[in-house]
């Protein structure tokens, strides 16, 4: 029997897998009892909910019918986190100059519309304008150029 | 008269010259996020939250309230100008806001949601100035149990008020609860699911989270349906109502008003079921109800007020009780307590001009909202008309520095990014993150209480049952999930939220 709605399969499982990720790891936690709870006690009941709620959602998927989940947006998914980790990783060493404009030009990519004139100037006036508000206004520790340049 | 002496004392404290500038900037920066397309409250305020941390506790929570207040006023404007509701609460005024502007009335349609909303926030903040204290004095009463249990109907009122599946949303909840256990048990000192990372020791940032599902996760689905958007209007023409305007629309904005007031106390609603609520009653009253939909004033003004009202009621449970009611008022506990403030009753007594101060500032900021909105709203207009293409890599900005700044690891840029790729996948599975969100913020506190709770019953969960208030507030959450579930209303749920 195929499960009738994907929906409901899809939460079922990430439910599942969520609650007894929690089980496992907390399992050296020390439970206690209700009286004295253990640092492991209210974790797990928890898990155990969630489980229950994933099984329940998984049986309902084959039981009634709903709509599909539809299109991922893959580009937009995949340009937007990684230019928000590549920004992470790179804006110590690079520092801001260089972290900022790759930031709005991965993922402005993301954008069918996108155009390299419109994101080379967001870039320019976005960067321009951070280091002025959050560096010099607000002092946010962040190098405008940074260890990679060696200072 | 102790309502007027504390009245007076909270305008001691919102009138001083700094906390009038925060205010003010606080409903500025506010409107100004909440008008750009796709960021709702939520996103506004966790984006803008960092900024506030270097304050002190009273202008930092007086500007909060301003952010909020201009961001859900924001989200009114673009439902009227472009169709798009910045958040739930305002998904109603597009029915006839847009199709006013349609007809060359956006400035109207925006005066009649202006005056509604500063009508209705007058009227919320003289009750909340009235009600808070007795509520607080009864609050002084409640136990471990009790608090376990209104936190359970505040969650479960909230499952009730999200979209979708009634038993994804439960889900969700529990999930958040999990997921706010993350970091140093406050109990035994054990670490909890942090890996051995050091940065989670002290678990993940609410505003991490809300960062995460609420503004990188609404961008990519922006960036699923991006579509030209259309304005109705390129230029605002005539503000002014005229007469007939005028005449219809006092009793739309009291009953409006009213609506609102009482509906947002209620725990999880806020300000999206006073809404819906004024709408449909105001539809059903009006002897211009086959106006609806093409257009009527009617159906900006009431919903415009009860959506103003609600948000400005909503901030009772949160500053009596401690318990937030909805996304926004957790991100505001979450504020607090970064402040060194616990919220709960005890605030009103041990810190009066804070508590005070926040009310009459509430008004304040209203006052300001119309004055600041109405002559700038060219401004707005054209801020309206950025397109996405350009907005959305400048969000992402913000959020990436800001979530930053929080901490000044970078690691909190990454979980950013997690929580965004998860937060898209959910609403792709008809799970809502709001009720995440809050839970994700009770978390900590429900374990406390549950576990003085069982402490002092030995063990014994009885206690939940046996205790009075305890007991009412369960069979209250239950009864609402009951009746969530029943086959008619069930349609009725699934229609209401379908006019999205």
């Amino acid at each position: 029997m195929a499960s009738r709605n994907p929906k409901d399969l899809w939460t079922g499982i990430i439910y599942i897998a969520f609650g007894a990720a929690a089980i496992i790891i907390a399992r050296n936690y020390g439970m206690g009892t209700a009286h004295k709870m253990g640092p492991a006690y209210f974790p797990v009941v928890l898990s155990v909910l969630l489980i229950v709620i994933g099984i329940i959602s998984l049986v309902r998927s084959f039981i009634k019918p709903g709509t599909p989940v539809g299109k991922y947006a893959f580009k937009g998914l995949l340009l937007v986190t990684a230019s928000t980790v590549l920004f992470g990783l790179i804006v110590r060493g690079a520092g801001l100059v260089i972290a900022l404009p790759l930031l709005v030009i991965i993922s402005s990519y993301a954008s069918n519309k996108f155009s390299w004139k419109y994101s080379l100037t967001t870039a320019a006036v976005l960067t321009a304008f951070c280091i002025l508000i959050f560096l010099k206004g607000l002092g946010v520790p962040l190098p405008v150029l940074g260890s990679w340049f060696g200072r | 008269m102790e309502l007027l002496a504390n009245l007076s004392l909270g305008f001691s404290t919102a009138l001083t010259p700094g906390n009038l500038l925060y205010c003010l900037a606080g409903v500025f920066l506010g409107t100004l996020i909440g008008v750009l397309p796709g960021l709702g409250p939520t996103a506004t305020i966790a984006m803008l939250l960092p900024v506030t941390f270097t304050l002190p506790p009273v202008s930092a929570l007086i500007m909060l309230a301003g952010i909020y207040y201009g961001s859900q006023y924001g989200g009114s404007t673009t439902s009227i100008l472009i169709n798009v509701p910045g958040e739930a609460a305002s998904v109603v005024t597009t029915l006839d806001g847009y199709q006013m502007a349609r007809q060359g009335r956006a400035g109207v349609a925006l005066t009649a949601a202006a005056i509604g909303s500063f009508f209705a926030g007058t009227v919320a903040t003289l009750l909340l100035a009235l009600f808070a204290p007795p509520l607080a004095e009864f609050a002084l009463n409640f136990g471990p149990a009790d608090y376990f249990s209104l936190m359970v109907m505040g969650l479960l009122a909230s499952v009730v008020l999200a979209q979708g599946s009634l038993l994804h949303a439960v889900g969700m909840v529990v999930l958040g609860l999990l997921l706010g256990l993350v970091g140093t048990d406050v109990n035994s000192g054990a670490q909890r699911f942090s890996f051995g990372i050091p940065e989670l020791a002290d678990g993940i940032g609410f505003v991490v989270v809300a960062m995460g599902m609420f503004g990188l996760a609404e961008i990519i689905r922006n960036l699923e349906r991006e579509e030209d958007r259309t304005s109705a209007v390129t230029k605002i023409t005539s503000l002014m109502p005229t007469k007939e305007d005028w005449k219809r629309m006092v009793w739309p904005i009291l009953r409006g008003t009213a609506i609102g007031s009482a509906l947002g106390i209620l725990p999880g609603s806020g300000s999206i079921l006073g809404s819906f609520a004024a709408y449909s009653i105001e539809k059903k009253v009006s002897k211009h109800s086959a106006e609806f939909g093409k257009g009527a004033i009617e159906g900006v003004a009431a919903p415009e007020s009860a959506n103003n009202a609600g948000a400005q009621t909503s901030f009772i449970p949160m500053l009596t009780m401690g318990i937030p009611s909805n996304p926004v008022m957790a991100l505001m506990v979450g504020a607090m307590i970064i402040q060194g403030i616990q919220p709960g009753p005890s605030v009103m007594v041990e810190q009066p001009a804070l508590f005070w101060g926040i009310i009459v500032s509430m008004w304040i900021g209203n006052l300001f909202l119309i004055i600041l909105n109405l002559p700038m709203i060219g401004m707005w207009v054209r801020i309206v008309m950025i397109p996405y293409q350009h907005l959305f890599p400048s969000i992402l900005v913000f959020c990436a520095i800001g979530v930053f700044s929080l901490k000044n690891t970078e690691f909190d840029v990454y979980f950013m990014a997690l929580f965004g790729v998860l937060g898209y996948v959910f609403t792709k599975l008809d799970c809502e993150p709001a009720p995440m969100l809050l839970a994700f913020i009770l978390g900590p506190m429900m374990e406390e209480y549950l576990r003085r709770a069982l402490l002092l019953s030995r063990g014994d969960p009885m206690v939940f049952i046996t205790r009075p208030i305890s007991a009412t507030l369960l069979a209250l959450g239950v009864l609402a999930i009951i009746a969530a579930s029943i086959p008619s209303l069930v349609k009725k749920r699934e229609e209401t939220f379908r006019e999205e």
